[in-house]
């Protein structure tokens, strides 16, 4: 650690003014405060992403993921609502669960055989009585001392999220109105079809996923295939719009075939002579619900983004595993109503997406990257801002205000 | 056509050639051993199973294998790294008429500049093997993936 910078502890901040726009690389580096971060936002009074509704569609059927680096099951219950429940035995700590998915009548810890039902309520212990009138359980212990922790659960639209923390404000609050809008767009109660599953471990802070989702400068510059196509461009019609906190964003933009020749050039990544072989990929077919955007990227902090780029949808999951690198699970979906033509379209567009999407790949790279230069000097600063330093909504493209806004909120946050 | 021991051999050289093809990062050949109306797909093993029609990568013609080794030479960003296929035996699995559906395993091993050699996927082949005047070619290849937790991006073809 350098000489000059103060411990974290209990002192002061690491930041060196009022302003969000210059991030210590100690954001991105420090065990503390990543310990910090698990404690406040993932364990805290935050909504976290666990899965789509489509995913357990009947009692019993369970996804296993995680928020922050506490292992959670998403299960469905025999009165067809669902719970969350922490993988973690109430006896002595096993993870019991160790499937990705499945569907149970009940839940079992192999090590002792105790045994759960989907509220995560103990149903057998055994030998609790003991055997032939030796050992046993105390004579004052009851089923109800021990349950799994069964966390918080919001569904809306057929996602569904969960907190540790039963005191956390509704789903609709914590999102807030502004961005509550663009997510019904999506999720307003169609059906939703699983299409399948990506996983990447990216060697970066979490904090760096959330920045690259809301920073709509570089889309228009890295991604070539964005920019080649008028799928992002610095000069298409654009908004960018936060919650009252800051804290969540999204980016909504209208694709322009017309290329603006001054902007394309601009961008360095720009290829006038590129053309398909295969122009299926780009066989784009405006869906009503889209309204006029064509483009929307939501980021709700701290977990997840839902994207919508033409036809293709997804969710993306961002699951910390230490300061310096997360696991970034896609889910592609579709609509129970999509003909075959439409659910094609979405798989071929998501050759756009995923770790080895055309344009997403590069994100990956380019977080890695970043983690690994803020880590050749933790007196480092970034400078973000694009924009001054203001945070608002903008009508515009050419600002870093969403990731200024994300970090004024986690300021207040972590006490810094 | 080819029975037995000969058509064993070809299946072996096929497959040592397209492996040294990648390895030697020679993309632009890499569509001449596909049919024109191809379909090349890197799927993970958990959607595969399951049935799911996501594709890490899913080209459905020659023309798509072209535009992925367009954008691995000029539009993807990413830090350049060497690829060593290892293959195992190509196991005959089916016949349809001239078609030979054929699987094998594979593992990629990746090495970034200046970074150890690591475990990069793990997977079989699943091919659709058809006899063309030029010689054997993949009708249909699917790179079936184990290492579905991605050490972070997939850059060049498996």
């Amino acid at each position: 650690m350098h000489p000059d910078q103060p411990r974290l502890a209990n002192e002061g901040t690491i930041w060196k003014s009022p302003e969000s726009s210059r991030i210590p690389a100690r954001v991105y580096l420090d065990p503390e405060i990543y310990a910090r971060e698990l404690e406040r936002i993932f364990y805290g009074a935050h909504w976290s992403y666990v899965g789509l509704e489509a995913e357990v569609p009947e009692p019993g059927c369970f996804r296993r993921t995680a928020i922050g680096e506490r292992s959670v099951i998403m299960i469905r219950n025999r009165q067809g609502g669902i719970n969350v429940l922490e993988n973690r035995c109430a006896h002595r700590a096993m993870r019991f669960c160790q499937e990705r998915y499945g569907k149970v009548k009940s839940l079992v810890c192999p090590y002792h055989q105790w045994n759960y039902n989907h509220e995560g309520k103990l149903i057998g212990v055994p030998f609790r009585r003991g055997v032939n009138g030796q050992g046993g359980m105390p004579a004052d212990f009851t089923l109800e001392d021990r349950s799994l922790n069964k966390l918080n659960v919001a569904t809306r639209g057929g996602v569904v999220f969960a907190s540790f923390d039963h005191q956390v404000e509704p789903l609709d609050q914590y999102i807030g109105a502004d961005v509550l809008q663009y997510f019904d767009r999506t999720f307003d109660g169609r059906t939703l079809v699983i299409q399948g599953y990506s996983r990447q471990r990216i060697p970066g802070n979490w904090k760096l996923m959330m920045e690259n989702i809301k920073d709509p400068y570089h889309p228009g510059l890295l991604h070539t295939w964005f920019v080649t196509f008028g799928l992002w461009r610095a000069d298409n019609k654009s908004q960018l719009l936060m919650d009252s906190h800051g804290r969540h964003a999204c980016m909504i933009s209208r694709r322009n075939e017309a290329v603006d020749e001054e902007v394309a050039r601009a961008a360095t990544s720009y290829r006038a002579n590129m053309k398909l072989h295969d122009l299926r990929l780009l066989d784009i077919v405006h869906e009503k619900w889209w309204g006029a955007p064509t483009v929307c990227m939501t980021t709700i902090f701290p977990s997840v983004i839902f994207q919508q780029q033409v036809n293709s949808l997804s969710t993306r999951q961002i699951i910390p595993v230490g300061p310096d690198k997360f696991d970034f699970v896609w889910t592609h979906f579709g609509f129970e109503e999509d003909s075959p033509e439409m659910s094609t379209r979405r798989m071929r567009q998501a050759n756009l997406f995923g770790p080895a999407g055309f344009v997403s790949a590069d994100d990956g790279e380019v977080i890695e990257y970043s983690q690994e230069g803020l880590r050749q000097d933790d007196a480092f600063a970034t400078l973000c801002e694009l924009g001054g330093t203001e945070i608002g909504n903008t009508d515009h493209m050419v600002t870093e205000t969403l990731i200024r806004g994300m970090y004024r909120y986690w300021r207040q946050v972590m006490g810094q | 056509m080819n029975t037995g021991v000969e058509l064993r051999l070809d299946l072996s050289d096929l497959y040592a050639a397209y492996c040294a093809c990648l390895d030697a990062g020679r993309f632009e050949d890499w569509p001449d051993f596909f049919t024109e109306d191809c379909r090349y797909r890197v799927v993970a093993r958990e959607n595969h199973d399951r049935n799911l029609p996501l594709g890490t990568m899913d080209l459905q013609s020659r023309g798509a294998l072209m535009d992925r080794v367009y954008a691995v030479q000029s539009t993807l960003f990413h830090a350049p790294y060497y690829q060593r296929h290892i293959v195992g035996p190509a196991r005959i699995i089916g016949r349809d008429g001239d078609t030979i559906v054929a699987e094998a395993n594979y593992l990629v091993i990746r090495t970034k500049r200046d970074q150890p050699s690591e475990v990069f996927n793990a997977g079989r082949y699943l091919d659709r093997i058809v006899p063309m005047p030029e010689g054997l070619r993949f009708a249909d290849k699917i790179c079936i993936f184990d290492s579905e937790l991605i050490p972070n991006s997939i850059i060049y073809p498996l």
